[in-house]
């Protein structure tokens, strides 16, 4: 079976904020060392990396007209921060993965998807 | 042994296999519920086979592979065409695996909401129709179709697993299918008691299951032992309390059958939730209670689910071992707000400590927090005692 994971990035902190400048050295290192394993996790594939959804424009189309407003669809702490497609036996095995993936452990949550076909 | 009984005893154990065969709820469903058909038209008449579980399940696989040859994507789905077809009649006994386990981990996979692994495990396992399901849960039958469906939707297309789950979850998944088997039978306590039934049903099934796994018989034992009493509930209308219950009413095969599951239980060492609420509902259905005993239970109960509900159960058996004083003063201590048994426990124990104000004040409290008629006029006779 093929999934998406979806990141929800919550209040998890990223490199670049005064949030992740908080962690210690061994806690980033943590994060890093996580990332890489999962990367190299048989039947991964990460996504590409996304800048932040405060960077986010979300466009709507109603009656014909063009709305554009600032920030992601969601709200800023339920927004998408990544993602990745997994090969995976089923849904346990998917799910276990998900559950490696820092986000998932650190305030914010992964969405585990079926893609179709 | 009527029709249909053969088919409720059955129906869990042949779906089960034909979801193990045919990989697929919907098909399996479907596939089981014609083979009941065609044994409703033939068994009266040429009279029900030496091995009815196998006629079952052989006629069930052989129409799903006859609709699996009319429909290749059907087939391409399954990997039916590659069984082959066996005759309905020589099939030997015990043939076919007991997968019942394997259905019950998947219906109450936390990855389906707990109404869906309910109303799931209810269908499949539990042998009830959607109507009658509906009807115990008193929503509209399209509802529940529509919620079973959505379910095996799910399964089906998110990859859940048709198996036990590996040693690391299994404590976890394991709670969560006595969770949903107790809350099937809690459902049934208060209102359907057809409800009740399959979740002893189910419940006796996971004990013979799991056999070395301490809580399945404490769930089992627990659920005996309150059903035996069920009876002894209500006097007519009325609710009547453990203390003033007829004994004499008890299921006594049930809580015979109850406390044979409690010592397979604790011999297996369990001290779980389930094995310690057995152990307190056994010693309940004891003359004369050993109420020192049932407090220890409940201390040991409270520390291991840090539950302040079991806390207030604590003070009942404490203020009947010691007095009403010690368990009053563990009820105080309790940050329960408006749970209104705890109202209705500290109205009793200041009544019989004397201090009536308190108690018409806290049995009040109780009996504007009730949402139930019988409750409500049980409280009534309560406040009259201490007027």
């Amino acid at each position: 079976m093929k999934y998406m994971l979806l990141i929800h990035q919550g209040t998890t902190p990223t490199p670049g904020t005064d949030a992740w400048e908080e962690l210690s050295q061994e806690e980033q290192g943590k994060v890093y060392a996580a990332y890489k394993e999962l990367n190299e996790t048989p039947g991964f594939t990460p996504g590409e990396r996304m800048q932040g959804p405060e960077t986010a424009t979300t466009v709507r189309v109603r009656d014909g007209e063009t709305l554009t407003t600032d920030g992601p669809f969601a709200e800023l702490k339920e927004a998408i921060g990544g993602y990745g497609f997994l090969e995976a036996d089923d849904l346990d095995a998917a799910l276990a993965v998900a559950a490696r993936i820092p986000a998932a452990s650190m305030g914010g949550a992964v969405e585990v998807r079926p893609i179709a076909g | 042994m009527t029709l249909e009984q053969v088919f409720r005893d059955e129906w869990g154990r042949v779906l089960a296999t034909l979801i193990g065969l045919l990989g697929d709820f919907e098909l399996a469903e479907e596939a089981a519920q014609e083979a009941f058909a065609v044994a409703a038209e033939r068994w009266p008449e040429d009279g029900m086979p030496s091995n009815p579980r196998s006629w079952l399940i052989t006629t069930a696989r052989n129409r799903a592979i006859d609709r699996a040859r009319r429909n290749r994507t059907l087939a391409e789905k399954t990997s039916l065409l590659e069984v082959p077809e066996a005759a309905e009649d020589d099939v030997e006994a015990g043939t076919f695996a007991d997968e019942r386990l394997e259905l019950l981990f998947t219906c109450c996979h936390p990855a389906l909401s707990t109404e869906a692994q309910v109303a799931l495990t209810l269908r499949t396992l539990g042998g009830l129709t959607t109507p009658q399901i509906a009807g115990a849960f008193l929503v509209p039958e399209a509802t529940m179709a529509q919620r079973l469906v959505r379910a095996k939707k799910k399964i089906r297309a998110a990859g859940i697993p048709f198996r036990v789950p590996p040693d690391h979850l299994l404590p976890e998944r394991l709670g969560a299918v006595l969770a949903v088997v107790y809350l099937i039978f809690n459902e049934g306590y208060g209102g359907d008691a057809q409800l009740s039934e399959e979740a002893l049903r189910v419940g006796r099934a996971l004990a013979e299951l799991m056999p070395d796994e301490p809580e399945a018989h404490g769930l089992l034992a627990l659920m005996l032992l309150h059903d035996a009493r069920r009876a002894s509930r209500f006097s007519g209308e009325e609710l009547v309390l453990l203390a003033d219950q007829d004994s004499s009413a008890w299921d006594g095969a049930k809580i015979t059958e109850g406390r044979a599951a409690l010592d397979r239980g604790l011999a297996l060492r369990g001290r779980g939730p389930y094995v310690l609420q057995a152990a307190i509902a056994s010693l309940h259905a004891s003359e004369p209670r050993d109420w020192p005993q049932i407090a220890a239970l409940y201390g040991e109960l409270a520390r291991a689910t840090g539950s302040p509900v079991v806390e207030l159960s604590r003070a009942v058996a404490v203020a009947e071992a010691e007095g009403p004083e010690a368990g009053l003063a563990i009820a105080d201590a309790l940050e329960l707000g408006d749970y209104r048994y705890l109202h209705a426990t500290r109205g009793e124990l200041l009544r019989r400590l004397g201090r009536t104000e308190e108690a018409r004040v806290a049995l009040t409290r109780a009996f504007e927090l009730a949402d139930d008629d019988a409750e409500r006029r049980l409280l009534e006779r309560k406040l009259t005692e201490v007027r």
